[in-house]
């Protein structure tokens, strides 16, 4: 009885001293993420209800919101900041798959090949909108070649693939950087899945199509969908690409935050805030769905 | 976090597609598309930064210069500035990430514990959370605590990505690491320190050194924050190109683009001679 009261103790002791020890070695990074980013989107907070401003004595209020909802720029601008989000994260995720599987199939030359694939993933994002427009502006390296070809016959007939109103150019950069993330995501998966379940599945007579359709793809969905919320909140979000390569009216949300932001009109600051209020719980609340979503689909599978 | 295995896969009807017929030779017409393309981007900037008077509608130019890599490249111009403070400011940022995000990420990839889910998600947020937003957020505490315009203020706002990435692969390395040898270290008679140091070190090194890379990298590439906190005074590469960009000379811009890009593809190459092609999936968040 004695002796195991005294083992009770030290173990419970023992765990105790386990937990601190967790939460010591948590301490430094948690702080620094809840007091800086933490800090930062509180204060964005704080500062959209038109608090922290010029004026000391202000009292807080929804003012700033209520002028956003009235404003037709900023409706246009949501919309555009979806479509440009939706379009590119889903020809990103759908080429992505695709490239996997390619490249999985590949004998010789596949250490190389997957090398290549992802040569632009470290290449910062400024490059790459600097890159694509050099390629898809007027004056471009596209456009010159048409005009050599004699398809056109002057930069003014090329289409406008940059700074356009359907955001062809931004598009094109966000895909052109994800399809390799995705597809890397994606080719992580098959090899660490292996090919058994394909061969069952070939052994019990199902055709390419249906392997892909009920074993490979049901295999990718999670981790691909944990990919595509990145995507998604990364395209949702991102500031310099749509800088240099949209259109300035209707500018994406990001955008549209720094212009009221650095705005002459120090009124417009909270409307700054308000904006990046609401794409800050946009992108949550994707997210959440998405990882939902994700778990569900695993929890499924294990049925 | 996930290694990418290249060898051949050994499944007979695969071998049976790449080897002979139709089919592997359209698979590989595809996927020299699809490297044609994901690679093309870059040829306009080659091209543009080693023209001289690259006219529409010339697709090669028709004379060549060294005149933008003159600029790009002169001692006392403003691209080696740039590159100092690029690097300094990503090697601060890299270290103080390293040191806070380890032990951090022992915790999260070897131990359960109640509330490792929140942490996780915290971590995970500003990955997630518009940049702008942390940058608008922070701007004016950074005014008034006179660390706006200043290096180290974009030091700090830098460690708000680099930190989360950093944790997160370094709880991959320490999840995939087989730590038991060092509790077999110990049994053996080693001392804590020595485990430490000749066991658990040498099996989290390689991991460790992506995971400092990739903080290094995203500082590296670091646009918004960098204009926000720094204001305009604190010029980093990426902040330089911007402002090349909207001057007008395309050849310099292309060259400085070239300039900054080259360093981050031949780390990312290199790391992964040296890790044997282990953990490429992780560099795909880079931002």
């Amino acid at each position: 009885m004695g002796d195991r009261s005294v083992l009770h103790t030290r173990a419970r002791r023992a765990l105790r001293h386990e937990s601190v020890r967790t939460w010591a070695a948590l301490t430094p990074a948690v702080t620094l993420v809840l007091t800086l980013f933490g800090g930062a989107v509180v204060l964005a907070l704080v500062r959209s209800f038109g608090l922290l401003g010029t004026d000391p004595s202000a009292r807080p209020s929804l003012d700033a919101y209520r002028r956003l909802l009235v404003d037709p720029e900023v409706g246009r601008s949501l919309l555009l900041t979806l479509h440009v989000a939706v379009v590119s994260s889903t020809l990103a995720v759908v080429l992505g798959i695709g490239a996997a599987l390619l490249l999985r199939g590949l004998g010789r030359g596949r250490r190389l090949t997957t090398t290549l694939f992802q040569l632009n993933l470290p290449v910062p994002h400024v490059i790459g909108a600097v890159a694509i427009l050099s390629l898809l502006g007027q004056s471009g390296l596209l456009s010159r070649a048409a005009t050599r070809i004699g398809m056109i016959d002057e930069p003014a007939s090329f289409p406008a693939l940059v700074f356009d109103p359907y955001a062809i150019g931004i598009i094109v950069q966000y895909v052109w950087k994800e399809v390799p993330f995705v597809g890397i995501v994606a080719l992580a998966i098959l090899h660490s899945t292996g090919d058994d379940l394909e061969e069952a599945a070939r052994t019990l007579g199902a055709t390419s199509w249906q392997r892909l359709r009920h074993v490979t793809l049901p295999l990718l969905l999670p981790g691909v969908l944990s990919a595509a919320v990145i995507v998604f909140a990364f395209t949702f979000g991102t500031f310099e690409v749509p800088l240099l390569l949209g259109s300035s009216f209707p500018a994406v949300l990001p955008v549209l935050a720094h212009q009221r932001y650095t705005d002459v009109d120090l009124a417009s600051r909270p409307e700054a805030m308000a904006i990046s209020a609401v794409i800050t719980l946009l992108v949550l609340a994707v997210v959440v769905a998405g990882t939902t979503l994700a778990r569900r689909t695993v929890r499924q599978d294990a049925a | 976090m996930t290694a990418i295995d290249s060898r051949p896969t050994s499944s007979p009807a695969e071998v049976q597609g790449v080897g002979s017929g139709r089919r592997g030779s359209v698979r590989s017409v595809v996927v020299g598309t699809m490297l044609t393309l994901l690679l093309l981007p870059f040829v306009p900037l080659v091209l543009a930064s080693l023209a001289d008077g690259y006219f529409y509608p010339q697709v090669v130019p028709e004379r060549w210069s060294t005149r933008a890599w003159a600029i790009v490249l002169d001692p006392d111009g403003r691209t080696w500035a740039a590159l100092r403070d690029t690097v300094g400011i990503a090697v601060v940022v890299m270290i103080v990430s390293l040191v806070v995000a380890v032990p951090a990420g022992r915790v999260l990839g070897t131990r359960r514990f109640r509330g490792k889910r929140v942490i996780e998600l915290l971590l995970l947020s500003p990955v997630l959370v518009p940049t702008i937003a942390v940058a608008l957020g922070i701007h004016v505490v950074f005014l008034r605590l006179g660390l706006a315009g200043g290096v180290a203020g974009v030091v700090l706002v830098h460690l708000i990505p680099a930190t989360p990435y950093v944790v997160l692969l370094s709880a991959g390395v320490f999840a995939n690491a087989e730590l038991e040898l060092e509790a077999q270290a110990r049994a053996l008679g080693a001392s804590w320190w020595q485990a430490r140091r000749h066991v658990t070190l040498r099996l989290i090194a390689p991991g460790l050194a992506v995971a400092a890379l990739f903080g290094f990298l995203i500082s590296w590439g670091q646009y918004v924050l960098t204009l926000v906190i720094g204001g305009g005074r604190v010029v980093t590469l990426p902040i330089l190109l911007f402002a090349t960009a909207s001057g007008g000379d395309a050849a310099v811009t292309a060259a400085t683009a070239l300039f900054h890009g080259l360093p981050a593809i031949v780390l990312l190459v290199a790391t992964t001679r040296v890790l044997g092609g282990a953990g490429l999936a992780t560099f795909g968040g880079a931002r």
